[in-house]
């Protein structure tokens, strides 16, 4: 038979020598393989203590930017939503007011953002989609969470905070 | 009238009591502690790095095993028979534990003029006691697993008891050569044979082989852990058991795991003899106190054998199983035995 790729090694099916039967010759070496294996190095990285470095282009949880003069930068065009494919980018947009214009950069700016971390694979399109600069993947991950509702991210989360105005903590 | 007047010799009666609560007690801390053992040594094989998060190194996680186990929900099945299937666990745990009171310790101990002997009870059939007692241990198996009333128990108690019956009889004759030698069955003659000549296992080679591959089978250990097998019995005799119960039956496999390397130690390895003892100028005491040192030394070696070969070798096919007891095993011990007494008799005439 014509064999594809050649590679094929035929199985050896010669009745075992007395050294074979014996048994106890290849007990020991596979002995000597597990006692090699246990002054080896460990794989396991010992988590909380200690944390593997995560390469330069890591794509972990999302931030919103904010400007030189820490006025929001999305502006709610939608294109980051569009490009997502996980579809896990919500947002509703808003009119800025006379007298906002410290707090949003355009004319228009999102109300609502909410990214649902379940759903998003980081894959960064929304980073690569964004015109204004205004999101941006970090070296974090997502937390644990008890509940599916706490992986939903608003802005209150997502947002950096203001340099000008450090947040002051609501009841 | 002079029956009345049996005079109780208190002091060796609380001796005696203080020497076995001692041993059980080091019986039950060893068994705990060959649990997180087992765990660190598989770990190891698998480059992994096993228990570390309860307390420093994980030391503490016998602790949170055993707590977790009297937590655990207690079930005993509708269909089962509830007497039979409260004893087996207790069957086997009471055999684990009553082996080890023929075991010498060690030597003797003298503490304010009073000569105390470091062995429960130097009785002249010692390892016939053992022996006897081993072959109870596997009641427990058979009596749970049929008490269970589940197919895949009465298997596993089926394969227990016809995998104690192979194994025993190679494992007697093995030690009958031994016993040509030492020409005493009492531990202590034993291992005071071994203190002043050479150690046994240098005189019987095969034999020790031979008892070695049928202590794994008796304490069920794996390549011989048949009536457990996890992967074709869900679990085997101790399928149906939960809680204490089923930390009785694996808390008993490890006491006799901890038992058979105590026994291997002391009638093959010298037991609490070492080279060179008498001859450091030591106190007779401090002596004494470095045997115990050197049996529970070579006893820790063979539970890391025990441990070793367990994340080696691959579990035995039932009838490969049967094949080596009777077609190999009972042979070579049979020759070994006919060799023993053939160089005897030689020597002697």
């Amino acid at each position: 038979m014509q064999t594809l790729t050649n590679r094929a090694q035929p199985v050896d099916r010669r009745p075992m020598t007395f050294w074979e039967k014996m048994y106890l010759p290849a007990i020991a070496k596979g002995m000597g393989i597990t006692l090699s294996h246990i002054f080896k190095k460990k794989a396991t990285v010992n988590y909380p203590e200690e944390k593997r470095p995560f390469s330069p282009v890591f794509r972990g949880l999302h931030i919103l930017n904010r400007d030189e003069e820490g006025r929001e930068r999305c502006t709610a065009c939608g294109l980051c939503a569009v490009a997502c494919p996980a579809e896990a980018i919500t947002m509703e947009a808003a009119e800025r007011l006379p007298g906002e214009e410290h707090l949003y950069r355009e004319e228009k700016y999102a109300a609502r953002y909410e990214i649902n971390m379940l759903r998003c694979i980081f894959c960064g399109f929304c980073e690569e989609a964004c015109p204004k600069q205004a999101i941006y993947m970090t070296e974090t991950f997502a937390p644990a969470n008890y509940q599916r509702k706490g992986f939903i991210y608003g802005k209150d989360d997502l947002l950096i905070p203001d340099p000008k105005n450090p947040i002051t903590v609501k009841k | 009238m002079t029956l009345l007047t049996i005079a109780i010799d208190w002091a060796f009666v609380i001796e005696k009591i203080l020497l076995i609560s001692a041993v059980l007690a080091v019986s039950l801390v060893i068994a705990m502690y060959e649990t997180y053992g087992e765990r660190k040594v598989a770990a190891w094989i698998q480059d992994r790095r096993g228990p570390n998060r309860a307390g420093p190194f994980g030391i503490l996680q016998p602790l949170a095993d055993g707590g977790k186990l009297f937590f655990k929900e207690e079930i005993i099945p509708a269909t089962a028979n509830r007497f039979l299937f409260i004893l087996g666990p207790s069957i086997a745990m009471l055999a684990a534990c009553l082996t080890s009171a023929v075991i010498p310790w060690g030597d003797v101990l003298t503490i304010a003029g009073r000569e105390i002997s470091l062995q429960v009870a130097d009785v002249n059939i010692g390892v016939l006691w053992i022996i006897a007692v081993l072959g109870m241990g596997v009641y427990g198996i058979m009596i749970g697993g049929w008490a269970s009333n589940n197919k895949f128990s009465l298997l596993a108690a089926c394969r227990g008891a016809s995998q104690v019956i192979s194994y025993e009889l190679p494992m007697g004759l093995a030690l009958i050569a031994l016993f040509m030698i030492s020409g005493s069955l009492s531990l202590k003659d034993i291992v005071e044979q071994q203190r002043d000549g050479v150690w046994f296992v240098l005189l019987q080679p095969l034999g020790f082989l031979i008892f070695l591959i049928c202590a794994f089978a008796e304490c069920n250990r794996t390549p011989f852990d048949l009536p457990e097998a996890e992967n074709e019995l869900n679990g085997g005799y101790h399928l149906e058991y939960s809680s204490m119960k089923l930390g009785f039956y694996l808390f008993a496999e490890y006491i006799n795991m901890f038992i058979s390397s105590a026994l291997m130690a002391t009638l093959y390895f010298g037991g609490y003899s070492f080279p060179f003892m008498d001859s450091l100028g030591l106190s007779p005491n401090m002596v004494t106190i470095l045997g115990i040192v050197a049996l529970f030394l070579k006893t820790f070696i063979f539970i890391f054998i025990f441990m070793w070969v367990r994340w080696t070798i691959p579990r035995f096919r039932y009838d490969q199983l049967m094949k080596l007891g009777w077609n190999v095993l009972i042979p070579l011990a049979l020759l070994n035995m006919l060799v023993t007494g053939a160089v005897i008799l030689y020597r002697q005439g």
